[in-house]
């Protein structure tokens, strides 16, 4: 019987790069940018790397294919190099297979890097890219906020919530990732903005508009992984260690079987369900302190705080309209501004939202740290189409709890 | 000599207001004023001669779909292949391909009577039924009177070995090389002569020895023709043609021109369609067709109408929605060079080995059923998609295109590029059991909602402006009270 990763691998140092528009810089050099910082947290050497893995989803405007382009960029030594790419949710792709490398014993140190160079497409939004060769001839023409924006439309209908009402909560989650993030020098978006604003901004897809849409970012992040005993070997003594990863697949029954109403996230229950059993967790409400989650739109948000056993089934709008999830609410949800304010560059996503809770848990996150030190924080990393897609469940905390 | 069975129209949706093509053109040329009452119906942006004779061709078929036919013939000067036949790609929407004899016919005004004419000799040869389609999608430069006075449609007429609705009785033809307007391989519109020379040496001269002829054939006189239909955009033409022939002025039936405008090579049987619609048995009905010599056909309708009444011509006026804006349709019709963004320039190469391989599924709509569960499922798969079952290659072909179902999700899109923005989608469950995420058409802003009613019809999905490529799929579409 498998026993599950939890307190197996610790986190020996991330970094993270300034993301936004980042016209002046290559993908190679916001790589090595985060890679620095994750360097030297860590207290190592390029050549005490064992083996990496590096997530990039439209490598074909940047880098290209291959594990190549971290190799050269870090000259890591002729190690084992992996490219991963599962639509939104790559990032935490690297992370687990550096954090399975370690706890398999294959090697004493692995890299996982995330990267993303969006900008260079010479519009606003994700890049055009194909979607398969048969899947272009019957998929709706689809864009990422009309795929999300579904979600809404049947999640009023199961749930009886009014457009106003949806829109106001939907406006609520957005206004405070941006306050969120004006504390968070790394972030894209540092603006406050209000309600109004949010509300009377230009549609982009029914019912979201402009601010219920994540910035689309330029960045990397990056995380060293190692054991838990060699990480004090090499002086650390607040480790921070992964409690649970996991990972759920769509397999078609959302898209093809009427057993799914649409209105919610069934990788995402399902995800979190196994990891919640991995990490030990029995009442999700009390024992996460802290929560990323794959805030690509507005409604992912709110809708994910149900997947995530956080708020009751349909209970999402009252705990948001609370301010269950602000800053100063009972179980902050993007402390640093999210997919939303802090950006979205794709590969790196998964890597920045275990950053940031790596920070919180160690008491690093200046600003806007989190008054008592949090004790478990969960990574919810989201991608595809709400009825095909792939959801990553990190859970890490300090190491023992 | 065989006779009709079953006939049908599909006008679409849209109609633009000739006003508004006045208003917009007459100030560089003001005679557009003439030609300035009532509407014309135009394609949706995702309709072409293929869509429109499918969704013509749907409406004769019924729900029996294309089994038992022994060939499709589909006539059109306008239809969107220049090589790969246009009626192939309609078998195989009609999921009627195989063992099937398919033909276009084109490149004349007449080449919506002459398929027909065609069509009696197979049924009558072979003993089969045949399906005949003609269809327009008529493309004019913006300005000109032909865009004024032109319209898109499609009509479906099936001909059998027995009387049907209405009986042939007599036919005849003539070919005469007389060129009221031409269009040379690759250019884009038609080049026109002089009006009062197509009406004095063409109609006039040409088409009332044809109506002599075909009458001594029946041993009828003029008189005894109830309904003359002759498709003519040019004033009182029809009139003046009838009255040298010997038929009464009250006898020339109307050419839809102010409800959907003259739609070319399917005009004459869509005149042929709105007669039948109210037609008496015992009734004869003269039908020209007049391009490069002329068709003349005489029918006499059967006591089967009252059984089989058409109703489509009426159905598909009354089921119409007013464009708003003449500049969106020279945006439709690439008649504008207009600024469609970054978004729109990714490549939509189509691989035609793909296309092949799937056609069943992409073209006609041919989804799976699981024989061991029940559970219909869109695409086909090797393994049932209910976890419940997990069957491996327990699924037989199961058409989904004559599926209603409800909307469970939608958006409105403003981001993707689509050439009618937003693009409305969402999925679809129906109600037979199955579900597909796809696109909307023929929807207004706004009135789109979760438990919707919908249906399947057959769209173009892309076109490949690079190499000229469309791409053609399904879409859901409002179920219309009819």
């Amino acid at each position: 019987m498998a026993t599950g990763i939890r307190d197996k691998v610790a986190i020996l140092g991330m970094g993270c790069s300034k993301f936004g528009e980042r016209w002046e810089s290559n993908a190679e050099d916001l790589m090595v940018e985060a890679y620095t910082e994750a360097l030297a947290d860590a207290g190592i050497e390029t050549k005490q790397i064992e083996a990496a893995w590096l997530s990039t989803a439209f490598e074909d405007i940047h880098v290209g294919k291959s594990g190549v382009p971290l190799a050269m960029a870090l000259r890591l030594p002729y190690i084992p190099v992996t490219r991963v790419e599962n639509f939104c949710a790559s990032g935490s792709e690297a992370l687990r297979g550096a954090t399975y490398a370690v706890a398999s014993g294959a090697c004493d140190i692995a890299l996982a890097l995330g990267v993303e160079k969006l900008k260079d497409t010479g519009y606003g939004g994700l890049p055009q890219r194909s979607r398969g060769a048969l899947n272009s001839m019957y998929w709706a023409n689809v864009s990422a906020p009309g795929n999300f924006a579904q979600i809404a439309s049947a999640y009023r209908a199961k749930h009886g919530v009014g457009k106003e009402d949806l829109k106001r909560a939907m406006a609520h989650i957005s206004v405070k990732s941006h306050d969120n993030a004006s504390l968070n020098p790394k972030a894209h978006l540092r603006n406050k903005v209000t309600e109004d604003q949010v509300l009377n901004a230009p549609m982009v897809s029914e019912p979201l508009g402009l601010f219920d849409c994540c910035g689309v970012s330029d960045g990397a992040a990056c995380a060293i992984v190692t054991t838990p005993e060699i990480a004090r070997s090499l002086g650390k003594k607040d480790l921070i260690s992964i409690k649970a990863m996991q990972l759920s697949v769509s397999n078609g029954t959302e898209a093809q079987h009427n057993s799914w109403d649409g209105s919610y996230f069934m990788t995402a229950r399902i995800a979190a369900g196994r990891a919640y059993a991995e990490a030990g967790v029995k009442r999700p409400r009390d024992e996460i302190s802290l929560v990323e989650a794959h805030d690509c739109f507005s409604i992912t948000e709110l809708v994910t705080m149900e997947d995530l056993q956080l708020s009751s089934e349909g209970g999402a709008v009252r705990d948001v309209m609370d301010g269950f999830y602000d800053r100063d609410g009972k179980l902050p949800c993007q402390i640093d501004g999210g997919l939303k304010c802090f950006g979205h560059p794709i590969g790196a996503s998964g890597l920045r939202m275990t950053y940031e809770l790596y920070l919180q848990l160690l008491g690093r996150a200046g600003a806007r740290q989190r008054a008592k030190n949090p004790v478990r924080g969960l990574v919810h990393n989201l991608g595809g189409l709400p009825n095909q897609n792939v959801c990553s469940i990190t859970i890490l905390g300090q190491h023992g709890a | 000599m065989g006779g009709i069975s079953a006939i049908g129209a599909y006008i679409p949706r849209l109609r633009l207001s000739r006003k508004l093509m006045t208003d917009a053109n007459a100030w560089f040329n003001p005679a557009l004023k003439a030609f300035g009452r009532g509407e014309r119906a135009i394609a949706n942006w995702d309709e072409d001669v293929v869509t429109m004779a499918v969704e013509a061709a749907r409406g004769v078929l019924g729900k029996t779909s294309g089994v038992g036919l022994g060939a499709i013939y589909l006539a059109s000067t306008t239809a969107p292949f220049a090589a790969r036949q246009n009626a192939g790609i309609v078998a195989e929407a009609l999921h009627a391909a195989g063992a099937l004899r398919t033909m276009d016919v084109g490149a004349s005004q007449r080449a919506g009577t002459t398929a027909l004419l065609a069509a009696f000799d197979t049924a009558m040869a072979r003993k089969q039924r045949v399906l005949v389609l003609a269809a327009e999608k008529r493309h004019s430069p913006a300005g000109s009177v032909q865009e004024m006075t032109s319209g898109d449609a499609a009509t479906a007429v099936m001909v059998e070995e027995g009387d049907g609705i209405a009986r042939l009785v007599a036919q005849r033809s003539t070919s005469v090389d007389f060129v009221d307007h031409y269009r040379a391989q690759g250019r884009e519109f038609d080049y026109g002569w002089e009006e009062r020379w197509i009406r004095e040496e063409g109609y006039l001269k040409l088409v009332p020895p044809v109506i002599a002829a075909v009458l001594a054939d029946a041993g009828l006189a003029a008189d005894a023709i109830h309904h003359f239909c002759m498709p003519c955009t040019l004033s009182r033409v029809p009139q003046a043609v009838a009255k040298k022939a010997g038929i009464a002025d009250d006898r020339v039936r109307g050419n839809l021109d102010g409800v959907c405008g003259d739609t070319g090579a399917a005009h004459a049987l869509l005149m042929l369609a709105q007669v039948l619609e109210t037609a008496k048995p015992g009734e004869r009905i003269l039908v020209i067709g007049f391009g490069q010599g002329v068709d003349a056909l005489l029918f006499e309708v059967t006591a089967g109408i009252d059984k089989a009444r058409p109703d489509t011509v009426a159905s598909s006026l009354a089921a119409r929605k007013e464009l708003a804006g003449y500049s969106r349709f020279l945006a439709f019709n690439d008649l504008v060079k207009l600024e469609r963004g970054l978004r729109a320039e990714a490549d939509k190469q189509t691989p035609l080995t793909t296309l092949y391989r799937n056609r069943d599924m992409v073209l006609g709509l041919v989804g799976g059923r699981c024989e061991r569960c029940g559970t219909i499922q869109f695409p086909k798969a090797a393994i049932c998609v209910n976890a419940a079952c997990g069957a491996s290659g327990s699924q037989v072909d199961q058409p989904f295109a004559d599926f209603h179902g409800r909307i469970q999700t939608w958006s409105a899109d403003q981001l993707t590029y689509c050439p009618d923005p937003p693009a409305h989608y969402g999925m679809v469950q129906f109600e037979e059991g199955g579900r597909m995420t796809v696109d909307f058409t023929d929807v207004d802003v706004g009135a789109v909602d979760v438990g919707m009613h919908m249906r399947m019809v057959f769209r173009i999905k892309e076109v490949d402006p690079q190499r000229g490529f469309v791409r053609y799929f399904w879409k859901a579409a409002p179920v219309t009270a009819a």
